[in-house]
């Protein structure tokens, strides 16, 4: 049976990076003593996939990742059972049922909202949040990526799906799948340097708040939450 | 638990910040206005290596235990937080709590290598405690030091108000009760440390002095207050079943070097090799009761999650329940998905079988630990491991589908010769040459893979080695050579690799393990000048250390290379291990007739440990 775990990373945890976390959870299932899906061989594995690898340094209200079980009472049962073996900053917020057909977390991931905000003493001077507006509105945004061999140009507005600014945080949703995975941060480093600033590297506090996959309705692609295409039982 | 000692910025900038932020799956936390006394446990090293020592989370559990005390972790910051740290002087924090280690009532520091010296010298510095154990006021956390090294603490004396001598579980609550007492009353620092000094097992250096003879050897060692005993017998837990052990051990959020649960299955070693500390200081052997431990496993692999177990001991081959269990282990962790590693295990039909069980025999590599390369030089260490019995070994195990092989030696030992260094040579070939011979052609997965590697012999106090000059650092590196050329001229030697040690390294290593209170101008020297993590190979300044020697008038070759004499005073024999000189004599004296010494439970050989009454040296007596 394949289940979708989502959890809140939040505090002290947000210095955990992604590789780490998969460890934390693979011992954690093992304390809450969930009877879950081994590989075979010599050093048998948890069937586990995450859904969007987090950076070290941001919280979020809505990781994934999925484990098989092979048997399990319910689903509210496996989620007590996990918080009760979690550290403070993890918390598991709903476990859900896969349907058989359902694509690993990881293949599924579409797209990410995220809330940013500047950390104290590192907010621009003046009006940022009308600039940001206008900067986000213009058709073509053209950013430089660097990757391991070369810098290359390419426009990042298809990648921007919505935002919001509020007050001193901007809401934003992006595109994270594998294709075209946006850091939220790559958008404020775009507006940087348009505005001539240089932004910190500590400027910027984010937030991911929910995990998209996407699914046609009406011939139009929405986004919903990674954990809707589960049910509970 | 969200206010951190540093603040995100910095966080974000060192290597690794989960190695600073506590908060891990059982970790212990407490109410800091509710416990009467704060004691930060410290291993002088980086987090992932502290964090995989057993000691510290035993006494971490000891301590947790009483409702007034909190016991919390310490370890040495990277050198990238360091430098933060200095600059914007930042104190030390313990990992639970966060607060400035300054602010605790102990800081107690395991010192289990010589290399650490320096780092323990940091730990202070960035905890913003004097260096100095005599510049330390009212206000200072009581500093006392414990594990190996201690066994000659007085190339660091100077830095510790109290060394604890042997096994923490048996004094430190009488210790902790001491302290509220004298706290209570409006005692004083001083008061406090005397009282401590007359308790078994606690060494307190500032009541001690040492008068030199003119030829830098020591004269006297005597205490010099009132009570003070002359002699500091070590601590010792005679039932290592009914006493302390974490059955919820710290599971780290970063992978460590021992990232798994650890049964220590016995402590101390019925061998006796000539040139191991470990096998002196710890003795008597004494054994866990096996349905204990397999109640240890189940819960500790529960409470942490871990996906591996591990035997901890000196040679767990000599534990006597150590087959039945294996067995439980066997079906229990295949049940639980959970991988088993079993070092120290000599090679015979059990432990392959086992091995066979537990791991995949191509991936995996047999390890031998002759210590020497002839039959003779081994008798002298009193390395019971013939070549008979490495050969048969490694036949049972070619058989079985290894063809890995990884042997250990040591170079510069007492009485070694040309002809015992290239004996390294011909047993790699030997064994090299058994596999060709065992296995026929077409029954050969690939060539056989031999690694062998060399560490030079550093002599340690309390072992029958402890007058033995060490070798030059030019004598090292000219063995190292000679191994090689030796090794290359072997028929098989394509399937030989060698790997040796670093001599710098281990000179230092030889100054200090038998060094006196005169070195602790050096280490204070050396740290000043930015010496720190000397274990890392990367990090290590052999120059500065050589040109402070130089500075400071010390003799590197009085320390290491010269012979010492049997009736000198030696900087540790106000310790009492147990194990009494005469015995060392007399086994110093065997080595060098090449005489070897029976094991423990095959017949006593009188060295003194009978002493703590029980263990090993009762077993038979009931």
């Amino acid at each position: 049976m394949k289940i979708r775990i989502k959890f809140s990373k939040t505090g002290v945890m947000k210095f955990i990076g992604h590789l780490d976390m998969m460890r934390y959870f693979q011992k954690a299932i093992r304390r809450a003593e969930i009877d879950v899906t081994y590989t075979g061989g010599y050093s048998p594995h948890q069937v586990m996939s995450f859904a969007a690898p987090l950076g070290v340094g941001l919280e979020s209200q809505g990781e994934y990742f999925d484990i098989e079980v092979n048997s399990m009472l319910n689903c509210e049962d496996l989620k007590q059972k996990l918080n009760s073996a979690m550290s403070d900053g993890i918390e598991i917020l709903s476990v859900k049922i896969l349907p058989d057909d359902a694509g690993n977390a990881m293949a599924s991931v579409a797209a990410a909202k995220y809330k940013i905000c500047f950390r104290k003493g590192y907010e621009p001077d003046g009006n940022w949040q009308q600039i940001l507006q206008a900067f986000l509105e213009q058709d073509c945004i053209m950013v430089e990526k660097e990757t391991k061999k070369s810098k290359k140009e390419f426009n990042l507005k298809p990648y921007l799906f919505s935002w919001e600014i509020i007050d001193n945080s901007v809401i934003l949703t992006v595109d994270a799948s594998s294709s075209g995975n946006i850091k939220p941060s790559l958008v404020f480093h775009a507006y940087a340097v348009s505005q001539e600033l240089t932004l910190s590297e500590f400027a910027l506090q984010v937030t991911r708040l929910e995990t998209y996959t996407s699914k046609m309705e009406d011939g139009k692609q929405i986004f919903i939450p990674l954990d809707e295409i589960g049910y509970t039982a | 638990m969200n206010n951190t000692a540093l603040k995100d910025e910095i966080l974000l900038q060192v290597e690794k910040p989960a190695r600073y932020i506590g908060n891990e799956i059982n970790a212990v936390m407490k109410d800091r206005n509710k416990v009467a006394v704060r004691f930060a446990m410290c291993f002088p090293d980086v987090y992932e290596i502290g964090m995989s020592h057993l000691g510290i989370q035993i006494l971490y559990d000891m301590f947790n235990r009483r409702e007034d005390v909190w016991c919390e972790r310490v370890y040495s910051p990277w050198t990238d937080l360091d430098k933060i740290m200095r600059q914007e002087k930042i104190p030390l924090f313990a990992l639970e709590s966060q607060d400035p280690v300054k602010n605790f009532d102990f800081l107690g520091i395991t010192i289990q290598y010589e290399m650490c010296y320096t780092n323990i010298l940091q730990i202070l510095d960035l905890s913003q405690i004097p260096l100095l154990a005599s510049e330390r006021t009212q206000d200072d956390p009581i500093v006392i030091g414990g594990g190996p090294c201690t066994y000659n603490p007085e190339p660091i004396a100077a830095f510790f108000d109290i060394f604890y001598i042997g096994e923490g579980e048996t004094a430190y609550y009488q210790l902790i009760d001491l302290y509220k007492t004298v706290k209570n009353s409006g005692g004083s620092r001083k008061e406090f440390l005397l009282e401590a000094a007359k308790m078994p097992g606690m060494y307190v250096p500032m009541f001690y002095q040492t008068e030199y003879n003119e030829d830098g050897t020591i004269k006297a060692f005597y205490p010099i207050a009132e009570g003070v005993p002359e002699t500091v017998r070590k601590e010792i837990v005679m039932d290592v079943t009914d006493t302390y052990y974490p059955e919820k051990p710290v599971v780290p959020f970063i992978k460590v070097t021992q990232d798994r649960v650890v049964l220590e299955i016995q402590r101390g070693c019925i061998r006796g090799c000539r040139f191991c500390q470990a096998g002196q200081i710890y003795r008597p052997v004494r054994e866990r009761d096996v349905e204990t431990l397999k109640e240890y496993a189940v819960k500790m692999l529960k409470n942490t999650g871990h996906e591996e177990i591990s035997l901890s001991s000196l040679s767990s081959s000599d534990y006597s329940s150590l087959q039945e269990l294996v067995n439980f282990l066997i079906e229990e962790c295949a049940r639980k998905k959970v991988n088993i590693s079993l070092p120290s295990l000599r090679i015979d039909a059990f432990s392959l079988d086992v091995m066979s069980k537990v791991q995949d025999v191509r991936k995996s590599s047999l390890t031998f630990a002759p210590e020497a390369g002839s039959q003779r030089l081994r008798d002298v260490i009193n390395k019971g491991l013939t070549e008979e019995v490495i050969l048969q070994g490694a036949h049972d195990a070619f058989v079985g589908g290894w063809n890995r092989v990884k042997l250990y030696f040591m170079l510069g030992l007492p009485t070694e010769t040309e002809e015992d260094i290239r004996g390294i040579a011909d047993l790699c070939n030997e064994i090299a040459k058994l596999y060709y011979e065992t296995i026929p052609k077409e029954e050969r997965k690939g060539k056989i893979q031999i690694v062998a590697s060399t560490s030079f012999f550093i002599p340690k106090p309390f072992t029958p080695f402890q007058w033995s000059p060490m070798n030059t650092k030019e004598d090292f590196i000219d063995k190292a050579y000679l191994t090689r050329s030796a090794i290359m001229t072997q028929l098989n030697q394509k399937s030989i690799k060698y790997n040796w040690h670093e001599a710098d390294v281990s000179m230092l290593e030889g100054l200090l393990a038998r060094g006196d209170r005169k070195l602790s101008e050096v280490l204070l020297k050396v740290y000043q000048k930015g010496c720190m993590f000397d274990a890392w190979g990367e990090m290590f300044k052999n120059d500065i250390w050589m040109e402070t020697l130089e500075e400071c008038g010390i003799d590197l070759s009085f320390y290491t290379t010269r012979e010492r004499e049997l009736d000198e005073i030696l900087p540790w024999d106000f310790i009492d291990c147990g194990v009494t000189k005469t015995f060392l004599i007399r086994e110093w004296e065997k080595a060098q007739n090449a005489q070897g010494s029976p094991n423990c439970r095959v017949q006593c050989q009188g060295c003194g440990a009978t002493v703590f009454q029980g263990g090993v040296c009762y077993e038979n007596q009931n």
